[in-house]
């Protein structure tokens, strides 16, 4: 029995990094992009860790799994935001179907006492 | 008699190779350079749920100290290159 949920949380995690590749592939933009895989990484790579966690039953292995996943969920949005943040800096386009980009008054405005 | 455990640990090994795959064509094709620092970040992601793999499938709990290792260098990298860009490349962008 605790095998069967072990294999099912590996199986939703690979699955679930998996569709974060392909997003990571197949989005138009690079922001669509972050917000493909960071996202589902995160969370594949937390299922993957909680099975390890599930797998072992030690308490040595249970504290390295959950340290990982906290810093899992801690660094990798912080990683994003900063990348993100530093690409619109540098004026990355998005995509041409985008309606609405609500940071474009306060960038210029910043920019403009920036300089 | 291959149990159902087995077959999830082939299928998740099989998927996450692909998955690298599929990150690195994004890699060499990425247009502009945040798109392959976000790329080097999931294949990061990637190469630690690999790790994570092989430590179940070879009962070795030892692995998992790398995949905590590999978390720290990653966010270091891409914080490092996240700084770059703005500085760096704005400024350029300017003059």
């Amino acid at each position: 029995m605790e095998n069967i949920i072990c294999g099912i949380l590996i199986l939703l995690g690979a699955i679930f990094t998996f569709i974060a590749s392909l997003g990571m592939l197949r989005m138009p933009d690079l922001f669509m992009r972050m917000h493909a895989g960071t996202k589902a990484g995160t969370l594949g790579v937390s299922l993957i860790l909680l099975s390890a966690m599930l797998e072992f039953s030690i308490i040595s292995v249970t504290t390295k799994a959950i340290i990982a996943i906290l810093f899992f969920f801690i660094t990798i949005p912080i990683g994003a935001h900063m990348l993100g943040r530093a690409a619109y800096f540098i004026n990355i386009p998005l995509w041409k179907n985008t309606v609405v980009d609500e940071l474009r008054q306060y960038f210029d405005e910043k920019a403009k006492s920036a300089e | 008699m291959i149990s159902f455990f087995h077959v999830c640990l082939i299928i998740a090994a099989a998927l996450l190779i692909i998955s690298v795959l599929l990150v690195l064509i994004r890699l060499l094709i990425g247009p502009t350079l945040p798109d392959r620092v976000a790329a080097l970040d999931v294949i990061s992601i990637l190469v630690a749920s690999i790790i994570s793999v092989f430590s179940i499938a070879t009962h070795q709990a030892m692995y998992l100290d790398i995949v905590i290792a590999l978390a720290l260098i990653t966010f270091l990298g891409t914080v490092a290159f996240a700084q770059f860009i703005e500085h760096q490349l704005g400024h350029h962008k300017e003059e």
